[in-house]
């Protein structure tokens, strides 16, 4: 379970909010915060047997909307989510473990679109809502709850 | 006379915004110029009224690659300017992050921007599907200089432990033995990709630059030394305003760096290695050797080699820095604020960067200039390509294009730090 963001910057710490609601009641998966460089993201993913990946985004969509999307299956969508100042981030870093081969079996990214990315910003209300919502579907979903 | 004009809307793999256009006549490439489109950043006005202890937070945010090289050339013209030298253990630190800060930017361009160029791949996600091996170690490589940095620095991307006098917290010897056997595995990394590049096939091209780095005192420099020239220029970097000019050219909202009466310089691998060779460890100097380089490489198209040797040596420098660390007795020196002029010249993994700082009495920035390595290679970029690119008219339109950004590439231009990079436009006039 990786929660990506960075909490000092508004929405984009919905990742961040999501591991914050997991708290340690996720079985056995390994909850891993992090702000979203590729290679860091990259070096998380290899050699797991399964990934949960949740991220801000940015897609015109409505603030708050959650999409998932199964990485095993299909890319992301080209944009939306925000490369690091690399012009790496977690699209790229995902793609480059497909090229490694070292995709997890299951690969699943959560998006909460986001809204403000300000310094210091806190979630807006509908991200947070968002984050909760999430929390839960990964809890169904990963344990069958 | 023909006209042809040719528009790339996305020149891919540099770090920021642009465009780039160029116009030939009869064969003849006439001019080239870097349109640099992203707004100015301000960050020199954001400085202002603002403490100088807060310079080197704030500079660092100007480049998410190359932060390190922001927050020494602060923290040394801020020491410039109140008269203290930092020595000893915390100096030797200090190199050590810049060690980090190299490694991890060089192999990111190495790897992920400019190999695939080499090999004939759109991208480094295309490059790994047929060279996973490699790709791997470029990125093993790369994790190391990031694990220096999170270690000195306490995060991978705008270190926040670094101040000026010194550190906010100094590590433990033992804390950096795990970084050694790292660095150890990460040293023969940088080896093999020395030699990986060395087997590229390169454009047989050279170009009489002026070469502008740092001189070391018989060390391969990082934060210290003269700013020296391949055509005799050797000033303290006190000096650098009256033998440097920017001036401002339409197409582009970064400024452009000349040497006075001059013209054109070159900052950044290939001049360093030009003037510091012989200051390079001796496993780094013998990979150089055997890669071919001589003791100056003109051919921008092998500077991937030059970032490679470095890259080694860095390996090399970090873990003779390891090897020797003495725990210091405090993590920084006293510092008295008072009203004065300082600056520093460090050498950012893509070239030299230029801080001259003014302070009032009470310790605020009355003035903040920073000329950042790209801003001072854009005319050589330029210049690069209208020499180069008239042999390369004849080729079909993608080709052509191509050559035309790698050549961009060559010099690792972060036009986020100058401000932001880039799209493609040729008129071949024909």
């Amino acid at each position: 379970m990786i929660c990506v963001g960075n909490p000092q910057r508004g929405d984009d710490a919905a990742g961040r909010r999501v591991a914050e609601a997991l708290g340690a009641s996720l079985g056995d998966v390994e909850i891993i915060e992090e702000e979203g460089e590729a290679t860091r993201l990259l070096a998380r993913l290899e050699g797991a047997d399964a990934a949960y990946i949740v991220d801000a985004c940015v897609s015109g969509a409505s603030v708050g909307d959650i999409r998932r999307f199964d990485i095993s299956a299909g890319q992301l969508p080209p944009t939306g989510f925000a490369a690091s100042t690399h012009g790496f981030g977690l699209a790229e870093a995902l793609e480059l473990a497909r090229s490694l081969r070292a995709m997890p079996q299951r690969c699943v990214v959560y998006a909460i679109e986001g809204g403000t990315f300000d310094i210091g910003a806190p979630l807006s209300p509908a991200v947070a809502a968002a984050a909760a919502i999430v929390a839960d579907r990964l809890r169904a979903e990963i344990l069958g709850e | 006379m023909n006209v042809k004009t040719i528009k790339v809307d996305q020149l891919a793999r540099v770090e920021g915004e642009g465009a780039l256009k160029v116009i030939a006549r009869d064969g003849v490439v006439q001019s080239a110029e870097l349109n640099i489109f992203e707004p100015p950043r301000f960050f020199e006005a954001f400085l202002r009224d603002r403490m100088y202890t807060e310079a080197p937070d704030i500079t660092a945010r100007i480049c998410g690659i190359c932060p390190v090289a922001y927050q020494m050339s602060a923290v040394h013209a801020m020491e410039n300017a109140l008269g203290v030298a930092v020595d000893g253990p915390l100096r030797e630190l200090r190199r050590l992050i810049y060690c980090g800060e190299w490694i991890e930017s060089h192999t990111l361009h190495i790897y992920m921007l400019h190999a695939p160029d080499f090999l004939g791949y759109a991208g480094a996600i295309e490059m790994a599907r047929d060279h996973a091996d490699i790709v791997r170690r470029g990125l093993d490589l790369k994790r190391a200089g990031n694990s220096i940095i999170a270690l000195l620095g306490g995060r991978e991307i705008h270190p926040i432990n670094v101040r000026v006098g010194g550190f906010y917290r100094t590590p433990r010897r033992r804390e950096l033995q795990p970084l050694a056997e790292e660095l150890k595995r990460a040293r023969d990394f940088a080896l093999a990709t020395v030699r990986w590049t060395a087997g590229f096939d390169f454009p047989d091209v050279a170009r009489d630059y002026e070469f502008v780095a740092l001189r070391g005192d018989g060390e391969y420099p990082f934060s210290q030394g003269r700013i020296a020239s391949s055509r005799g220029l050797d000033i303290s970097a006190a000096e650098y305003d009256e033998h440097f000019e920017e001036t401002h050219v339409e197409h582009s909202t970064a400024l452009h760096a000349h040497i006075k009466a001059r013209g054109p310089y070159l900052t950044g691998p290939l001049a360093r290695y030009a003037l510091n060779a012989a200051s390079l460890s001796p496993l780094a100097r013998e990979a150089a050797r055997e890669a071919g380089l001589g003791t100056v490489c003109a051919n921008p198209f092998r500077s991937i080699i030059v970032r490679a040797v470095e890259v080694l040596y860095a390996c090399d420098e970090a873990l003779r820095i390891i090897d020797n660390y003495e725990e210091p007795e405090r993590s920084a020196v006293d510092l008295d604020a008072r009203a004065a002029t300082g600056s520093a010249a460090t050498e950012a993994p893509r070239g030299m960067l230029y801080h001259r700082y003014q302070l009032s009495a009470d310790g605020k920035i009355a003035d903040a200039r920073i000329i950042p390595p790209t801003s001072q290679n854009q005319p050589s970029i330029e210049e690069d390509l209208k020499t180069f690119a008239t042999a390369w008219l004849d080729l079909p339109d993608d080709a052509l294009r191509h050559r035309c950004e790698q050549t961009i590439r060559n010099h690792d231009p972060c036009i986020s730090c100058a401000t932001h990079f880039l799209r493609f436009e040729i008129d071949r006039g024909g």
